[in-house]
Parts: structure tokens; sequence; C-alpha cells
């Protein structure tokens, strides 16, 4: 039995090429331009799914991105992905879909034990029971939610997927490519405005791909789509992008659109994308986003077999499939009794048509006599039979009194219903506009343009195929005109059929079953019922987006697209008081489900961040370095010899420092060349320190604060010339550090004659530190005395290493006698390499950022941003020393002098020794003054820096402490799991404390 | 690259494996250049020019070449001057002989970043795989310079031909750059 609802002919279905695919294991024919959903249903297949919360069976009910019940997963490459609507997802050879939300299988489902447990989930099931005991909620309920919450189930593995994204610019984007949308483009295209032309579905065409009714220019609206894209494609100016969801309208006409690249191939190349970000600024937009039809909310309503008489239209013309043999159409409208007609014209048993309505049109009423279809005019739908496909319906009259009186069942394999149109105003909603109520047509359309966008056709509740394609036409004209001020005259198709129908209705249907027990469903994907909105107003729900919260209603996958209206009229019922006092929700992107994978784009693994490397990254790799990340940096951390552990290699490295002479790749740091007259006058205001008696070739160790007072960086800063400094910063505040001083430049002093230039990757530097550093950098400088007393500690001067030239610094981070070499970045790797086979000479060692933390620890050096933490002043960090008395200002001066930053009691920055010398304290840890604090006492202070020290043979450590300079010998506690840890407090120089070292 | 502007700066680094070679496009690792960063007010803006060897550019996002020269405008008082890589002394002491009456800032940023050249008919396309910036000839037209992102990483982009681009990074934001540009081809190798 191959596809047994396939008609004999028609469609735009490949019917040469026949495609097999499973669903749930079950192997099934569909052919090339089938969706998903149209070869199921061409097998016969309509129960697809179990619903969110009761599980009931469900079939498809759409044919477009707004399908709330066929929700399927897809697997390729051995993982799955979740979510997908069978009615978009384009058949393959050999595509293997899975029904989702059901157990142990679609057929036999146990969670369908909830619908029978209906009457216990009303409504804010989850707010009421689950409150109390509090202590339940992590452990007990929110588990069982979670695992009975969501559809579908996330991949495991990594996404094996690439994902592309691209920025594009145009003057008129179309959105939708029916009538109004195909229309728009060529009118916009012929003038040679930019376009592009965008449709979530892969074929362009939209409705008029399902109308075989009427006619454009004489010919079938499919051969009218045909010759339009051919015309699109011809023209250089547009850009055609089909299975392209425009998801998201953002500010100033940013529309970011989603392009399935590979979705619908069977081997895509694994060279493209699977999917690409389109991120347009388009100078005008176009909506024509078309209407979708509502469902009628009658009881049952949601039985597989039931699904929109538009939905079965399409499948019948577009995919050649007839949604049942025996086929009952309800209908509050018009265009419903078209769908009926087609099917009859296939063959199809049309049982009958339910209309709503007393008198329907007379037009419609003699064809339906003449094809000798039954119609039921002045009659609902009051229930439907069967369980896992519809086995019939039952009909009731409507009666003046506005009962409703039993009108028998009639059997059928297929339902269609229409309750209306509403026209699709997301993306206007997106654009920040207000729609208006729109009594006439009964629906929501676009109000005012809040941006540059107009909603044509449908999307502005406007039918009939004749004004649709006009409409789609002026859009297009005026929206190039307003782009780029060009007209053209563009020749007007005229269609004939396909007019506009009447009819509609909003909310639940009258009926005579027992309110209490039924349940017609508003929003299909949430379970949302017409009783449910009807609770969520009795319990106080007086607002629509109250109502939404707490039924969710309209916070499917479709927003509300199909749902909102009817919850909107039901509401406005029970509240009694006018639909457009109820408010309306907002639309918010995406438009529709969007994969992470697009939104992450490239940014994942290497590319999630630019990863940033220095001159001696290379070296330090073949030589078994460990690196450490710090901030993009890849910073070497240290260098294990022979097996060592990271504490054996750190101690080693220390010591070899202090004791010969270390290398350490210093490229990090943040550098600026300030220049100009101002020079010293702006780092005058800039720092705390004096800066305009510093003479040419003299170094200062600079320190900066923030307006309130607070240390946010420093570093030392050499004077090269009267006019020319070379500041350094903490590798980590480089950027903010230069757009600090930026700011004040432009902002505060433009009259100063300075400008300030980012040299950070102009310059690799080496710092060489240790007693022997003067011997190991001496073979390779020229150009400087670096005896002690030509070159003392804190100078700098301009030289050559091996023939470069350089600025060659004496300085030190270490306490040691150290020299930093800064050359050209190109020459960095060679200087390295020089150096660290020259220090092997003196049996020096290379080191990495742990052994430098340690050794400044040492010093007492601080370090911002590990010691501090932007509440610390230079008086807190014990470095009044750095802060100029005769300065008439500085940045944070002011800030300095505020009462609290002046007052007693604030934490101020000391060492600590723990009395057993080899404990070491964590970082972080509180401190207190009592041994064993009750519970509640505040802390007293905490660790900033620890480590054990080699120089000290013992662990050392920095912390902030309250009034902490004056606890200097007493002993404080620092409380942990394990027991109190008493430390003594110090001075934060640990090691040579007169400095001798470093001037040597 | 004979669309190339009538200078003789930009040029592939001759050593060097192309990053990318496709019939589309193509990346090239450009050859080492004497970048200097000129800051200076109005007044100083002619001997600048003068001293350097082509006028400084005064509109925004525009250059000016010379025989062996680019000057490119970075910002109201900012300017990166091009030379050939072995004229840095000369230029740059030059320039500062001349402007010594007058306030300025004139510092070498020759290393501080790298240089590759995105041609072919896909350049543009490429580019704005990261790049949001509009690269129609119209609004962007040979000659305009600008910095922008690339993703994450700030870049200055320079178009020496209609299908010609000079994409400059800082050096540590090179791999980061180049490396998403040729993953990002990839697609234009599909069959």
């Amino acid at each position: 039995m191959s596809q047994p609802f396939r008609t004999e002919k028609g469609g735009r279905i490949d019917r040469a090429e026949q495609l097999t695919f499973t669903f749930d294991g079950e192997e099934m024919q569909g052919h090339k331009g089938d969706t998903l959903a149209s070869a199921l249903l061409a097998n016969g297949v309509h129960l697809v799914g179990r619903s969110f919360k009761y599980h009931r069976p469900r079939g498809i009910l759409t044919a477009g991105s707004e399908e709330p019940n066929a929700l399927v997963g897809v697997y390729r490459n051995g993982d799955q992905t979740p979510n997908l609507r069978a009615t978009q997802v384009e058949l393959y050879q050999g595509l293997e879909a899975i029904s989702q939300n059901r157990f142990p299988s679609l057929g036999f489902d146990i969670g369908a034990v909830n619908d029978l447990l209906s009457p216990l989930f009303p409504a804010g099931f989850y707010y009421k029971t689950f409150m109390w005991p509090h202590a339940f909620w992590d452990k007990v309920y929110e588990p069982i939610i979670r695992s009975a919450a969501g559809l579908g189930k996330p991949p495991k593995n990594p996404d094996h997927d690439v994902y592309g994204n691209i920025y594009a610019h145009c003057d008129v984007l179309v959105v939708g490519s029916g009538p109004t949308g195909l229309a728009a483009a060529l009118a916009a295209g012929e003038t040679g405005a930019k376009v592009m032309l965008v449709d979530e579905q892969a074929e362009f065409g939209g409705s008029l791909l399902s109308e075989v009714s009427a006619s454009i220019d004489g010919k079938d609206p499919a051969d009218f789509v045909t010759e339009t894209v051919a015309k699109l494609a011809a023209m250089d100016n547009v850009t055609l992008l089909p299975r392209t969801t425009a998801f998201g309208y953002f500010a100033h006409n940013f529309i970011s659109l989603a392009e399935r690249v590979t979705e619908h191939l069977s081997n895509p190349d694994p060279k493209l994308p699977r999917e690409r970000l389109w991120q347009v600024r388009a100078k005008e937009v176009v909506i024509a986003a078309g209407a979708i039809e509502r469902p009628m909310v009658f009881p049952e309503n949601d039985r597989p077999g039931i699904l929109l008489a538009d939905a079965g239209r399409t499948y019948l013309n577009r995919y050649g499939v007839k949604v049942g043999h025996k086929v009952l159409v309800a209908t509050a409208c018009d265009s419903a009794w078209q769908a009926a007609f087609d099917l009859a014209d296939h063959g199809v048993d049309v049982v009958a048509i339910v209309d709503l309505r007393e008198t329907p049109p007379e037009s419609l009423m003699s064809i339906a006599e003449a094809r000798g279809i039954r119609v039921e005019a002045g009659c609902v739908v009051t229930g439907t039979l069967g369980r896992k496909r519809v086995k019939g319906a039952l009909i009731g009259r409507l009666m003046t009194s506005g009962q409703v009186a039993s009108g028998g069942q009639i059997a059928c394999d297929a339902l269609l219903m229409s309750g209306g149109w509403t026209p699709t105003v997301s993306l206007y909603s997106q654009s920040r506009g207000k729609v208006v109520w729109d009594s006439e047509k009964g629906a929501y359309v676009p109000g005012v343009s809040v941006q540059k966008e107009r909603s044509a056709g449908g999307a502005k509740g406007l039918y009939g195929l004749q004004a649709t394609l006009e409409d789609g036409y002026a859009a297009g004209e005026e929206a190039a005109k307003a782009a780029t001020g060009k007209s053209a005259k563009v020749t007007y198709a005229s269609a004939t059929g396909g007019e506009a129908g009447s009819g509609g209705i909003l909310g639940a249907l009258p009926h005579d079953r027992n309110a209490a027990r039924v349940k017609a469903f508003v929003d299909y994907q949430n379970d949302v019922t017409a009783k449910d909105v009807k609770l969520a107003v009795r319990e106080g729900m007086h607002s629509i987006e109250h109502i939404k919260r707490y039924t969710t209603t309209g916070m499917a996958t479709d927003q509300g697209r199909l749902s909102n209206m009817n919850a909107l009229e039901i509401a406005s019922g029970a509240l009694q008081k006018p639909m457009t006092d109820v408010g309306l929700t907002t639309f918010r992107q995406p438009y529709t489900p969007t994969t992470f994978g697009l939104f992450a784009g490239v940014s994942r693994g290497d590319f999630f961040d630019p990863v940033r490397k220095t001159p001696s990254h290379d070296w330090v790799v073949e030589n078994g370095g460990v690196f450490e990340d710090v901030g993009q940096w890849k910073r070497t951390w240290y260098f294990p010899k022979n097996g060592e552990d990271m504490h054996a290699a750190v101690a080693r490295e220390c010591k070899t420092v202090r004791e010969s002479v270390g290398l350490f790749d210093a490229s990090t740091l943040g550098k600026i060349e300030v220049v100009g007259p101002d020079a010293a006058e702006f780092l005058e205001r800039m720092y705390t320190n004096p800066w305009k008696k510093l003479a040419p070739g003299r170094c200062r160790y600079g320190l900066l604060l923030n307006d309130a007072g607070f240390i946010t960086d420093d570093g030392v800063i050499g004077r090269l010339a009267e006019d020319r400094f070379h500041v350094t910063t903490t590798t980590g505040g480089a950027p903010s550090v230069f757009a600090t001083m930026e700011d004040y430049l432009q902002t505060e002093w433009p009259d100063l004659n300075v400008w300030i230039t980012s040299t950070t990757e102009q310059f690799a530097v080496a710092a060489v530190q240790g007693p022997k550093a003067r011997e190991v950098i001496a073979p390779f400088i020229e150009g400087v005395d670096l005896s002690a007393d030509a070159f003392p500690h804190m100078s700098v001067k301009q030289a050559t290493f091996c023939g470069v030239p350089c600025r060659l610094f004496r300085i030190s981070f270490t306490g040691e006698l150290g020299f930093e070499i800064n050359v050209p970045r190109r020459h960095g790797k060679m200087m390295w390499e020089t150096l660290a086979k020259e220090i092997e000479k003196h049996n020096g060692t290379v080191y990495g950022t742990e052994s430098m933390h340690v050794l400044r620890a040492e010093k007492g050096y601080i370090i911002v941003g590990q010691d501090t933490d932007g509440t610390v002043t230079p008086q807190d960090a014990g470095m009044t020393w750095a802060i100029s008395k005769n300065k008439f200002d500085f940045v944070g001066k002011r800030g300095l002098a505020r009462p609290d930053l002046v007052a007693d009691g604030r934490k101020q920055f000391v060492g600590l020794l723990t009395k057993d010398p080899k404990v070491k304290l964590e970082e972080g840890a509180q401190i207190t003054t009592a041994e064993q604090p009750a519970t509640g006492t505040p802390a007293e202070g905490h660790v900033t820096s620890s480590y054990y020290s080699p120089a000290l043979d013992r662990t050392i450590a920095l912390a902030i402490v309250k009034n902490g300079h004056a606890l200097e010998g007493k002993t404080l506690y620092v409380p942990m799991p394990t027991g109190s840890i008493p430390v003594e407090v110090t001075s934060t120089v640990f090691y040579d404390k007169e400095g001798a070292r470093i001037n040597v | 690259m004979s669309e190339l502007l009538a200078n003789d700066l930009i040029t592939p680094d001759a050593g060097e494996i192309p990053l990318l070679s496709l019939p589309s496009v193509s990346i090239l690792k450009a050859a080492p250049l004497t970048r200097l960063s000129l800051r200076c007010r109005e007044a100083t803006q002619k001997d600048a020019g003068a001293a350097f060897g082509a006028e400084l550019p005064m509109s925004p996002l525009s250059n000016t070449t010379a025989a062996k020269r680019a000057a490119l405008w970075m910002g109201p008082d900012e300017w990166t001057l091009l030379a050939p890589e072995e004229d840095l002394k000369t230029v740059f002491d030059g320039i500062e002989e001349k402007l010594s009456a007058h306030p300025h800032a004139l510092v070498d940023i020759s290393d501080r970043s790298e240089a590759i050249i995105v041609s072919g008919d896909k350049a543009a396309w490429l580019l704005n795989t990261g790049i949001f910036i509009d690269f129609s000839l119209e609004v962007f037209p040979v000659g305009t310079v600008t910095r922008t992102l690339f993703h994450k990483s700030p870049v200055m982009i320079w178009r020496i031909g209609a299908d010609a681009f000079v994409v400059e990074a800082w050096v540590s934001f090179m791999d980061y750059v180049s490396g998403l540009l040729v993953q990002s081809a990839t697609e234009l190798e599909a069959a």
C-alpha cells in the first residue's frame, strides 16, 4: 500500500522522483517537493504527536510554520534535531523522523493518563500546587516539572554543523512571496533598487502555489509565479532567498533572516553551512507576510484528521494529497467552501459543509448544489468522535435563542475547518508598531509605521487576488521610491477569480454539551482550552498579559498566531468588556523557532574569542610550557622540567631568579605612547604621581585612580624625551586605560597638545631579572653603558639589541636587578630565542606568570585587580608615597577627600604570616578577630594573594584587613571548614626589606 | 592585482604561501610596511603632508596616495602614513624635522599590525561574513578606509581595488581574523 491518499494527478511534487523516508522507524514513500507533513498525509498518517500537557493524540493542523502539533525530531549524522515543524521539513531521500512527547510509543502513551486526570490540571496548576513546602521545590517539584515539561529531547552531542553569517544591505526588503510579495519585489526591482525577496518556504509563490481556481493574465497562478521569479532572477539588483525566515525586526530597519542552506538535502556538502544568519539593513521594508487561517473552537477540535481548510486545500493542490476520503468542512466564512469544491473535483467525498451562517452566499450554495454537496447552514460542530483519527462529528443547529439543538452525527475521516483569517502582524509588531482593531475586518491590522516599513496584502487584512496583487505593486513602487527616489513603470498583472470572501468567527462556538467535561482547544501546542481562559478570568486575571501567562495561551512556538484572536474573544466575553479593552500581547523575536547554532555562528572553539599569542608562543609550546588565559591572551603560566608539578616548577623558577637570572615574556603589558608638548602636563593630570620633573631617560611608577579615588591601574612610565613618554599598563587594563585617557583628552582637555597611541603590539618585551641579568643582556645590547652608575634602577634608553633598535628599561617587578627590553614586534621571536639560549649559560631559567606573582608578592608589590577590587585607595594600599602633594589636581584627587575615604576603619593592605609556616591560606578566605567567630560575625577582611615563598621557605599572604596598618604584630584568624588558622599581621614586604638587591 | 591602486606599497609578502587561493577569492599576507601614526592640528597638516610626500586626506574615510606613499584618514586629527619598510627612518625623521615647531605626535606603529590582501569577485562577500559595512562601490568606493570590527576583532579596511581590500589587524588578532576568513570561505569550495 503506497501513498493511498495521493491524488492521481496535479500538485507541484515530482511524481517521477520517489523518496523513501521513515517516521518512527516505519518506512514510507513520498515525492520530491513534499514536506514531511504532506508525505505523511499521503500515506494516511495523521497522528504525529502527543500534546504537551494532556498527551492527547494530535495530527497535522496546518501547512505552514504556524503548525502547533506536528513537531518532530529529525535524525542526521547520528544526532537529532528536535521540535521541527513537519510542515516545514522538506522531504529528502532517507529522511529519518520521529514523533515526540510520547512514551513508550506514539500509539500508546502513558502520559495520556493526564487527559483523564485533566480536572486535576487546571490553568495555573503549577502555581497552585507546588507552593509548599518550600524545601520541596529544589528536590521534588522542580525535577518532576522539568522532566515532564518541554517537547522533544535536546541533542546529546556537540553540534556537528557549521553556521554561516553574512551582513547585507538593500534598498527594499520584501518579506513573503505570495501574490503581494512577488508584485512588490517586481515593482521595486524594475526601478533598479537593490531588492531582497525572502520567503520561509522552499518555493516562492505562497498562496499562489495552491490556487487553481483563479488565473492571472489568463495564466495559471503557478505559471505566473514561475515567470515572475524568472524575471526577478534575471535582475542583478535582486537577491532571492527561499527557505529564509525573516525572524526578527529590530531598530533602524535591521532585520535578521535565517536561511536554511542544507536542511532539505539528503547528502549536503559538508563544506556548506547548515544555516546562515543574514543581518540585513534595509532602507525600506515591505511586509507581505499574508494571513493565516483561524481554527474554530469547538469541543474536541484537536483530533488527528482535523485541519484548517486552507491547509487541506494546499495539501491537495500543491502537494497532490487528499486529507481524507470522506471530508467534512466546518466553516464560518467563504474561503473554506473553495477547499470543499477542490476536494470534490478530485473525487473526494465531501460529506457536508457545515456553515455557522444562517444564509451563506447564494453563489457558493449553487456551486455546492451542482457538485451534490450537502450543506448544513446555521450549524456548528459540537464535538468529534474518534481518538487517533477523527471518525465523525456531532452537529448542532443554532437556534434563535442562542441555544444549540443537536443535529445528529456525520461520519467522516477528515474535518476541515475555518474560523476566518488573521493577518500576520508579527513583524510589524516587532518593528514596535501598534496594531489597531478593524471592526469591519474583525481583525487587528497594522497601524502607523514606526519604522520604514509598510504591510501589504493579507498582512494588513486585504484579501482577494486582484487586490493583493495591486497592493503589492503599489507597496513595491512606494518602497523603492522612498529608498532610492527612483520610479519605474511596471505593468500590473490582472487576476480573475480568487475573490475575497466574507465571514469569520472569533472565540468559542456554542454547543449543547456539558461545558465542564469537554475540551475545546484554543492553543493547541500548550493545551489551553476555552475553559482555561474563562477560569483565568474568574481567578482575577483581567489583562490579556496576565491571562497569557496564567494559561500559557499564545506562548507556543507560533507565539499565538493561531490562538490569540480566539483567546481574546473568549476573555472579552468572560470579562464582559469589548475586545479592544482586553489588550493584545506583543509579538517578539524570533518569528519562528530559531536554532542556537544560528545565533552562535562562528563563535565556538578557537574562534569563540580572539586567542592572542605573544612572540614567544611557539618556543614555549616546543619547550613544554603551560599556558594560562589572561583575558584573550595566552600567557605562559610555568615551565615544568623533568616531570615537575606546578609547585616544584614554580619553586625552582623563583629560586633561580633570585640566585642567578630569569627570563619572562612581558609583551602583553599595555603600552601607550604619550607624545606632544603637553605630555608631562597630561600625565600629571591622569596619574597621582608627579611627572614634570622626571628627566628624560628616567622612569617612575605611576598609579592611576578613577574619579572616586580608587586604584584602577598602575605601571612604570619612562620619559623618552621632553615630549615623549612610554607608558605601561597592566595586561588586562590596557584597553580601558587607553579609552579613559582618550575620553579625558577629547572631553575635558581638548586644549592640551598631546596625543596618545597604543603601542602594546608594536613591541615585544622580554624581562630579564636576577643578579646575573646584566651579564645576560650585555653581549647583545649596544648604545648603553649598563653599569649601575650610568644606568641605574628606573632608567630607560634607546639602544640596539642584536642590531635591532630597542627601548631598554632598567626596572624590576621581582625586587632583583632587572631589565625589560622592548623590540619591534617582528623581532620578538629572535630576541626571545637569543635570550633563552643565553640564560642557560648562566644556569638561569625561563619563568611564567605564577613565578612572577610569587616574586612580586615576596616584595609586597600589588597586582591591581587581585590585591585591589575597585574599592582600594592608595592610602588603603599603603601607597601614599605615590601621591604627589604638590599637584593642583589629578584624576581621583577630589574623590580621595571624600569623608568615607578618610574615615577610620577602612580595609588596608597588609601581609599575613600563618603561625604554621607550612599552612597556605586560601585566596579569598575571610579574616576574623575571634578564633571561633559566632555565626553572622562580619569578616575583618580577606586574603588577596597567597603563595609558598621559596625565598623564605614558608608561606606568605597578602590581605586587606580593617584598620590593618595598625594591627602589625597582632594575631588574627582565618576560619576554614577544617579549623581556624591563626595568622600574624605583618608588613607587606617579606623579602629584602631594604631593597638592596634591586640597585646592584 | 592589476586593479590595485597606482601605488607600489601594498604587495604580497614574497616568501609567504597564500592563506587562501580560490578562483573567486584569495588571501595573501602583505609584505611589511612602515606605518606611522600622525596626530596634529589643522595648522600643521599641510606641512605634514609636504614632509611625508603625500597630502593628508581631509575628508573622512578617504586616502591619498603618491609614489611609495599613502596617507589614510583615521580621524579628524589622525592619519596612518604608509611607506616602504626601508623608508622608516627617512620618513620619521623628515616629518619630525619639518614639524619641530608645531605640536604633533608621530609614533612608529609599523609592527603593531599585519595586513592581508583579500581580493577576488567574492572578496566583499567574504568580508561581509564578519563586517557589517556596505561594501557596494557606490557606498564604499576604491580608496575608502575605515576602522571597524570583524566579528570580535578590531580591524582596518582599505579598499585598494573594486575587488581588492587590505585588511589590517593588530598582530595578535590576525590569526583570528585570517582564520575566520579562511573558514568562512570554505563554502565557496562546495560543489
